[in-house]
């Protein structure tokens, strides 16, 4: 288990984490999620001891990283894509680790096994692809069989049948009692992998819980209907405090109103409907919606365009 | 908040042992090509420096003046290519740990060993050995080659002689103390050029400023100077060098102080510093 209490991380003026408190759980994948700059690595590094935080703490297992006696037979680390010296081999950046710790070399060649890097293990790391470097640095981090993992960003770089290998990984990781921290920005990778999330924005905490837990908080959910009678339905709806914006195509959102609730009052105001479905906003559009003030780094696009994650926005305020 | 104990830690608790910190030390120095090269050009600097020194002695030996060959010394001369190979441990010494942050590595490292101070010694210790066991070999090899090779009627030194001993294993140990002179400043700086740039400014360039200053001040601070301490120490008469050096074995205990100094400061930098 890791836990990460009130840590506060400043470098010169810029505060880089806030007043951050979470709890990372064994046995399940927790994601840790945030925009480019929100804090990830620089909270993953105070964990291992890398980064001292300004205030606060962060344990594994109740005890910090520096008090940990052999550690990487209890936390494993992927911290960036190839942090190795381009002149080393894998197997020896592996085996220097390895002797550190004290375990055996045929760790060394699970490991290299493991993640399919056996064939290129005697090659220069300086030759390999970011893939192969990622699959050198979880291999680094699955050495000592720890029972804490830490991901930073595991499939940066991997090609899809990579990404489909990290997901298993991490699962099967987890499924085994482990504890599985992984962060990255793509929540539809999360959403894909993870159990709980833990979310970031500019270095405070916006969210955690479950998966599930976390797209019913934070995206308005929805019901698209079509009627022949739009406005009238709107003008019913409405009376009963939902929220009613109309689409591009005529098709009506609304929200604060079950299905079954707009069904009923349709049929007893013989208004007909074409279309009643229920909408989930993506995970994708949840974690915009939630992260949308912490962005550090906004990018502009081309042209203004309405934005389909906007539209809770707009329904929020358009409606009466 | 939740209620499952964490299970009792046994009372002896494992820890890292420094053996195996020194041999993984040494898995990753020997791991990559850089020290094997930057050893190879010692080599050849050294011996060829002692080669081509000694054998064009020998060969004008009766066209030197009087004053020059009063003053020859068969034993630092066959040493004089210590003073370069100085500039190439520096760099090994700067690389072995510049290349760990430049690199990233720095970071499994710290996560495999937390305790900074401890790797820095663990890193000491290995790179201290190895380039003690190269200074010597170096140094003996530059002195026999030498001396073999300079002929009558000009003079050739043995071991037994007075001070030569003295001179040939200290030309190894200056270049020992040098190159750990070389990690700290590294570890203190971390980055290859910068370092590399502080130090050969430290051995180079200073002395050269030094020798632009009036004589009573340069004098009084060259003694000071690596470059000096080492000529000194890989002389059997030092008194040749400089009226006002230091003694060999004064000059070395000030470039053991320097190194100690650099060492010191990188472990308190390394503790307070993020890695």
């Amino acid at each position: 288990m890791i836990e990460v209490r009130g840590v506060t991380k400043r470098y010169k003026e810029k505060v880089a984490v806030k007043d951050l408190s979470f709890e990372v759980k064994q046995g399940v994948v927790t994601g840790f999620l945030g925009p480019n700059g929100s804090g990830k690595s620089t909270t993953m590094r105070m964990i291992v001891g890398l980064d001292a935080p300004n205030e606060g703490s962060a344990t594994i297992n109740g005890k910090s990283y520096a008090d940990l006696g052999v550690p990487l037979r209890e936390v494993g680390a992927l911290l960036e894509a190839k942090a190795i010296h381009p002149g080393r081999s894998a197997f020896n950046h592996l085996w220097y680790l390895a002797q550190s710790n004290d375990l055996p070399r045929s760790r060394v060649d699970a490991v290299l096994d493991m993640v399919g890097l056996a064939d290129v293990a005697r090659k220069r790391a300086g030759k390999f692809s970011l893939g192969m470097g990622q699959r050198l640095g979880i291999a680094a981090a699955l050495l000592g069989d720890p029972g804490v993992l830490l991901f930073d960003e595991p499939i940066n770089g991997l090609d899809p049948e990579g990404i489909l290998w990290v997901r298993n990984l991490l699962k099967g990781l987890a499924s085994e009692g482990r504890t599985v921290f992984v962060s990255s920005h793509l929540m539809s990778e999360m959403a894909l992998t993870a159990d709980y999330l833990v979310v970031i924005g500019r270095g405070e905490l916006i969210s955690s819980g479950s998966v599930s837990d976390f797209i019913d908080e934070s995206s308005g959910q929805f019901v698209r209907v079509r009627s022949p009678q739009a406005d009238q339905l709107t003008a019913l709806l409405t009376s009963y405090d939902a929220v009613v914006v109309r689409e591009d195509d005529g098709a009506l959102a609304v929200s604060k109103l079950s299905a079954e609730a707009i069904g009923t009052h349709a049929g007893d105001a013989g208004i007909r409907l074409f279309e009643l479905s229920p909408q989930r906003a993506s995970l994708e559009e949840a974690f915009m919606e939630l992260t949308r003030d912490s962005v550090e780094f906004h990018g502009h696009g081309t042209q203004p365009a309405s934005n389909d994650s906007d539209l809770v926005a707009q329904s929020a305020s358009s409606g009466k | 908040m939740s209620l499952t104990l964490t299970p009792s830690v046994p009372s002896t608790r494992p820890r890292l042992r420094t053996t195996n910190l020194l041999r993984s030390e040494w898995t990753k120095m020997r791991s990559v090509r850089s020290t094997m090269w930057t050893l190879v050009a010692m080599i050849v600097v050294v011996l060829g420096i002692s080669v081509i020194g000694c054998l064009a002695i020998s060969n004008n030996w009766t066209t030197m003046s009087l004053g020059d060959r009063l003053t020859f010394d068969p034993t630092g001369f066959s040493l004089k290519g210590i003073l370069f190979s100085q500039l190439i441990i520096g760099v090994l010494g700067v690389l072995i740990m510049s290349a760990e942050y430049g690199t990233g590595t720095i970071r499994a490292t710290l996560t495999a060993i937390p305790n900074r101070p401890r790797v820095l010694v663990v890193k000491a210790l290995v790179f201290a050995a190895v380039s003690l066991v190269v200074g010597e070999i170096l140094s003996f090899g530059a002195f026999f080659v030498g001396q073999a090779l300079l002929r009558s009627p000009a003079p050739h030194a043995t071991l037994s002689q007075p001070e030569v001993l003295r001179a040939v294993v200290g030309g190894g140990l200056v270049i020992m103390v040098l190159g750990l002179f070389a990690l700290g400043l590294a570890t203190i700086i971390r980055h290859s050029a910068g370092a590399i740039t502080s130090y050969v400014g430290a051995i180079l360039v200073v002395p050269i400023i030094i020798e632009t200053l009036p004589s009573s001040i340069g004098h009084s601070l060259m003694r000071f100077m690596p470059v000096q301490i080492t000529n000194v120490m890989t002389a059997t008469s030092p008194l040749d060098v400089s009226r006002t050096a230091f003694s060999p074995w004064v000059g070395f205990a000030l470039l053991c102080g320097y190194a100690a100094i650099a060492l010191v400061i990188a472990g308190v930098m390394m503790v307070r510093r993020d890695a």
